[in-house]
C-alpha cells in the first residue's frame, strides 16, 4: 500500500488531466457537443481569399449619384440648369437664371462634404478629402457585410467574411467541394449588382454603331452593350433615373415563355421617381441595366405606379437565383479585385491530415520508447506527462476556438519538443546529483529545483517571442505563434509540476525500493 | 541507459577559435549566396500561382505542357511531377486579379482533353500581398529578437543577451544559406521550420547559460574559458539527447510526412544540426568574445545581493515598527 504525500503539486496535476481529458474529447470524438478545434482550410479544404477594394470608383458612384439628386431636383423645382457632366471625381453645370443662384446653393448646402467653386454661373463640385475617406470606409465596411449577406443566402456552411487591415476583405469558404461550386460562389461574390434605370437617349438612338464613347460623353450619354449580345449597342442618358440603391426586394419568378426572370420592387422613394419619370416620358424607351449591360429598354405606355419592374435576360434558374440574392444584398459600391487566393480540394486537406497524423503519432512513440528505454519508471513519468501535455494543449484550442493548420501543427511539434526537453533536464539534474552520492529524496527534490530556472528561461524567451509573432505576424505566422505558445505554457505546466507530483507521491516508495536503475535508469550510485 | 555517465569535463574552449573562425566562414559563404544566388522564393512571397493536380492516371506531362503553351499566360510555366506520377504541380508568374474568373478556371478549361484530373490546390498570391508578407515577417522577426534581448537581458545580463541573440543571427544565417544551397524552394512552410528551429536553439542557448550563471554564483574560480567548458560539458547529456529525439521526429516527419511538408521537414532537419552545433560551440564562446569579465559581473551580483538585503532588512524593521 501507498503512503504518499498527495502535494498540491499532483492535486493540480490531477485537475489538469481530468480538464484535459474533458475539453479535448469532443475533438477526438468529433462530436457535435462542446468546443473542438476547428481545422484551418488548408486541412480540411476550402477556399480562402484576400480581396481588395477599389474605393475611387466608390466615390466615382458618390459623385454620380449627387449628379441625378441634382438633376431631379431641378427638373421638380423647376431650376434649369444645363451642361450637367462627369469628369471623374468633378461634377459641373451651368445656372442659366441668376435668380435661382440662392435656391440651388440651398440645395447644395445639405449634400454633406462638398466643396463647390463658382465661376459667374458655372459651378464645379468635388468632395473634400475627409469625405472621400468616409466614403472609402463606408465602402469597404459596406463591401464587407454585403458579400457576407450574399454568401449567407448562397447556402454554404460557416462562411466567413472579415475586414483585414484597412483596405482588405478576407473570405473564407469551408466546405466547398468542387470547382464548378467554388467559381459560382467567386462569382456572385465579385457580381457588382448595379441596377441602373436609365433613360434611352431617343434623339441620337440611330447613331448608335456610329457615335465613339467619347463623342456620346459630350452629349451626357453613355453607350453600353447588349447582356445577349456585345455586338449590340445602346446609347443612354448617363445620368441614371435611379438605381439599385432603392430597390427593396428581389426574386425568381417565371415569365410567361417559362424563362426565369427577377421581378424587383422599388422603396417608396424610387417608386415616386419612377412613377414621376414614367408620366413624363410616355412613349420613351427605359433601358434596365445591370452591371453596364442592357437588359432589355421597354417603351413606356403610361405612367408606372408601385415602383415593380422585371429583369429578363435569358438567365439560367441558377444564374437568376444568384443575381437576385446580389441584387437583394445590395450592390457593391466598389468593385473587388482578387489579391490572394487559396483553395485546397478536400482530398488534399485529407492528406495533409493523415501524413502530419502519422508523423505526430510515429514521433510520440519515438520519443516514448526512447523515453522509457533511458530513463526507465521516470520515463514513464515523463511520457505521460507529455501525453497530458497533449491533451491539455487540445482542450486549450479547442476552448478558445483556435484553427488548427499546417504551420499550427510546426507550433505543436514545438512545444512538444520543449515539453520533453524539460523532462529531460530535470532526469539529468537528478542524475547528476545521485551520481554524486546524495540520497534519492534530495536528489530529486534539487534536482527539480536545479532544473527549474533553465526551463523557465528557455521557455519564457519562448513565450515573449511568440507574442511577438503573434501580435506582427500575419495568417500563417499568428497560427505557429499562438499554438507555440498555449504549448510552452503548458509544458512548464506538466514537466514541472505534473512529475514532480508523481515522485513525492510515490516518493516513500522509491526509497524503499532502492533501485535506482529502476527508477532513473542508471547502472549504479557513483560515490 | 546512460550515455554520458561518466561526467567528463570536455575542453571546447581550446578549440574556441576554430570553431568560432569556421562558424563565421560559414555565415560569411551563407550571407554570399543570400546575396549572390539568392532565395528561390515560392509564390507566397513574390506572387505568382500554384496549381496542383492529381490525374486519375499517370500525368501526360508533356501533353499538359503542350496546350499550356497555347495560351501565352502560361509562358514560362514550370511543371513538375510532385511525389507520385500523378500528381503534378504548375506554377508560373501570372496572376489575376478578377475574383469572379480566375487562372485557376482557365487551366481547368484548357487541359480539359488531358485526361480526367482533380484540382488539389490552386494558391494565387497577389505581388502586393506577397512583399506586404515578406516585410511583415522580418519586421515580426526582427521585434521577436528585440524581445528576446529584453528578456535575457532581464533574467541574466545584457551581455549574455547580446550573445544569444547573435547565436540567433548565426543559425539564420547559416540555416538560409543551406537552403539556398539545397535549392529549396522559400515558402511559407520554410519560414515556419526556421521560426520553430530559431525556438529550439535558442533554448539550447539559453539552458547552458543558465547553468554558467548557476555555476558563476558557486564557483570561486574566475577562469571563463573553464567555467564555459564544465557548464557546456554538463548540459552536454540534456543537449544532445533533446537534439537526437528532435533530430529522430524530423526524420520521421521527413520519410512519413510526404510531399506536402518535405520543404518545412528538411529545413528542419538542417535546422536541428545547425542549431545544436551552435549551442554547444559558439554561443559560450561568443561570451568571451564580447568581453565577459567573470570577476566584473560577481561584483555586480555582489551590489545586487546587498541591495536585496538591505532592502529585507528595511522592510523587516518597518513591519516591525521600528523605523
Amino acid at each position: 500500500m501507498l503512503s504518499g504525500k498527495i502535494s498540491y503539486r499532483l492535486v493540480i496535476f490531477v485537475l489538469a488531466i481530468i480538464f484535459g481529458v474533458g475539453y479535448s474529447l469532443p475533438t477526438f470524438l468529433q462530436s457535435d457537443k462542446g468546443a473542438k478545434i476547428a481545422l484551418g482550410l488548408d486541412l480540411q479544404g476550402g477556399l480562402h481569399m484576400v480581396l481588395g477594394v477599389q474605393t475611387e470608383e466608390a466615390i466615382k458612384s458618390k459623385v454620380k449619384s449627387i449628379a441625378s439628386s441634382i438633376k431631379f431636383f431641378a427638373q421638380s423645382g423647376d431650376v434649369i440648369i444645363d451642361d450637367l457632366k462627369i469628369d471623374e471625381e468633378m461634377l459641373t453645370f451651368t445656372l442659366l437664371d441668376k435668380d435661382e443662384e440662392k435656391k440651388i446653393d440651398e440645395m447644395l448646402k445639405t449634400i454633406s462634404g462638398l466643396q463647390v467653386s463658382k465661376e459667374s454661373l458655372r459651378y464645379t463640385l468635388t468632395l473634400n478629402d475627409k469625405e472621400k475617406d468616409l466614403i472609402r470606409e463606408y465602402a469597404i465596411s459596406q463591401a464587407v457585410e454585403t458579400i457576407r449577406n450574399r454568401l449567407d443566402q448562397f447556402g454554404l456552411a460557416e462562411p466567413n467574411v472579415s475586414k483585414q487591415g484597412t483596405d482588405k476583405i478576407v473570405v473564407e469558404l469551408p466546405g466547398i467541394k468542387t470547382a464548378e461550386d467554388e467559381q459560382r460562389a467567386r462569382e456572385l461574390i465579385a457580381k457588382a449588382a448595379h441596377l441602373q434605370l436609365m433613360a434611352v437617349d431617343e434623339k441620337r438612338k440611330d447613331r448608335t454603331t456610329t457615335m465613339s464613347p467619347i463623342e456620346a460623353a459630350q452629349y451626357g450619354d453613355v453607350i453600353l452593350p447588349d447582356a445577349r449580345s456585345e455586338q449590340v449597342k445602346h446609347i443612354l442618358k448617363e445620368i441614371p433615373v435611379l438605381d439599385g440603391s432603392m430597390l427593396s426586394d428581389a426574386k425568381v419568378a417565371f415569365s410567361d415563355m417559362h424563362q426565369p426572370v427577377i421581378n424587383f420592387t422599388l422603396n417608396s422613394e424610387g417608386a415616386k421617381i419612377f412613377g414621376d419619370f414614367t408620366a413624363n416620358n410616355i412613349g420613351n424607351r427605359l433601358a434596365i441595366v445591370l452591371d453596364n449591360k442592357v437588359y432589355s429598354d421597354p417603351v413606356i405606355r403610361e405612367r408606372i405606379g408601385g415602383g415593380s419592374g422585371q429583369i429578363s435576360g435569358g438567365f439560367s434558374v441558377k444564374e437568376a437565383h444568384d443575381v437576385a440574392i446580389a441584387l437583394r444584398s445590395g450592390a457593391l459600391l466598389a468593385p473587388v479585385t482578387l489579391l490572394e487566393k487559396r483553395s485546397v480540394g478536400p482530398s488534399l486537406g485529407a492528406d495533409s491530415i493523415q501524413a502530419s497524423s502519422i508523423a505526430l503519432i510515429s514521433g510520440f512513440f519515438l520519443i516514448v520508447g526512447f523515453l522509457i528505454l533511458y530513463y526507465h519508471m521516470a520515463g514513464v513519468f515523463a511520457s505521460f506527462a507529455l501525453f497530458v501535455n497533449f491533451l491539455l494543449l487540445i482542450a486549450i484550442m479547442a476552448l478558445f476556438g483556435a484553427t488548427l493548420t499546417l504551420p499550427g501543427m510546426a507550433g505543436i511539434v514545438l512545444s512538444l519538443g520543449m515539453a520533453v526537453d524539460a523532462n529531460v533536464i530535470i532526469n539529468e539534474r537528478i542524475r547528476e546529483l545521485l551520481r554524486q552520492g546524495i540520497a534519492v529524496r534530495q536528489a530529486v527534490e534539487k534536482g527539480y529545483e536545479n532544473a527549474m530556472s533553465a526551463i523557465v528561461d528557455g521557455n519564457l524567451t519562448l513565450a515573449v517571442s511568440s507574442v511577438i509573432l503573434y501580435v506582427y505576424g500575419t495568417g500563417p505566422i499568428k497560427g505557429f505563434a499562438i499554438s507555440m505558445l498555449i504549448g510552452n505554457l503548458i509544458s512548464m505546466l506538466t514537466a514541472i509540476l505534473g512529475t514532480h507530483g508523481i515522485y513525492e507521491l510515490l516518493m516513500s516508495y522509491i526509497e524503499k525500493n532502492h533501485s535506482i536503475r529502476f527508477w532513473f535508469g542508471m547502472k549504479k550510485r557513483g560515490h | 541507459m546512460e550515455f554520458f555517465s561518466k561526467g567528463i569535463i570536455y575542453n571546447f574552449m581550446k578549440y574556441a577559435r576554430v570553431f568560432v573562425a569556421t562558424t563565421l566562414l560559414l555565415a560569411f559563404v551563407s550571407l554570399i549566396l543570400v546575396f549572390t544566388k539568392g532565395f528561390n522564393y515560392g509564390v507566397d512571397f513574390v506572387g505568382g500561382t500554384v496549381v496542383q493536380l492529381k490525374y486519375e492516371q499517370s500525368a501526360p506531362i508533356d501533353k499538359i505542357r503542350d496546350d499550356l503553351a497555347k495560351d501565352k499566360l502560361f509562358a514560362g510555366a514550370l511543371i513538375t511531377e510532385f511525389g507520385s506520377p500523378e500528381e503534378i504541380v504548375i506554377r508560373f508568374s501570372t496572376v489575376s486579379d478578377s475574383v469572379a474568373q480566375d487562372i485557376g478556371d482557365h487551366i481547368r478549361t484548357l487541359l480539359k482533353d488531358t485526361g480526367s484530373f482533380d484540382i488539389r490546390k490552386v494558391d494565387i498570391v497577389g505581388p502586393k500581398i506577397g512583399s506586404e508578407l515578406r516585410s511583415k515577417g522580418i519586421i515580426s522577426a526582427v521585434l521577436a529578437m528585440i524581445g528576446i534581448l529584453i528578456y535575457v537581458a532581464v533574467r541574466f545580463e545584457w551581455k549574455f543577451a547580446i550573445a544569444s541573440v547573435i547565436t540567433l543571427l548565426h543559425d539564420i544565417t547559416i540555416t538560409l544559406g543551406a537552403i539556398i544551397l539545397f535549392d529549396i524552394e522559400f515558402s511559407l512552410d520554410v519560414l515556419a521550420a526556421v521560426l520553430t528551429l530559431i525556438g529550439y536553439s535558442l533554448n539550447d542557448t539559453i539552458i547552458i547559460f543558465d547553468r554558467i550563471r548557476e555555476e558563476l554564483e558557486e564557483t570561486k574560480n574566475t577562469n571563463f574559458s573553464e567555467i564555459i567548458d564544465i557548464c557546456v560539458s554538463k548540459t552536454l547529456s540534456r543537449t544532445i539527447i533533446t537534439s537526437l529525439l528532435v533530430f529522430f521526429v524530423v526524420l520521421t516527419l521527413y520519410v512519413f510526412g510526404g510531399e506536402i511538408i518535405h520543404g518545412f521537414s528538411f529545413t528542419m532537419l538542417l535546422g536541428v544540426i545547425i542549431g545544436t552545433y551552435s549551442s554547444i560551440f559558439i554561443s559560450a564562446p561568443f561570451l568571451t568574445l564580447i568581453g565577459f569579465n567573470v570577476e566584473k559581473y560577481k561584483a555586480n551580483i555582489a551590489i545586487k545581493e546587498k541591495n536585496r538585503i538591505e532592502k529585507n532588512k528595511m522592510r523587516s524593521q518597518y513591519e516591525k515598527g521600528t523605523v
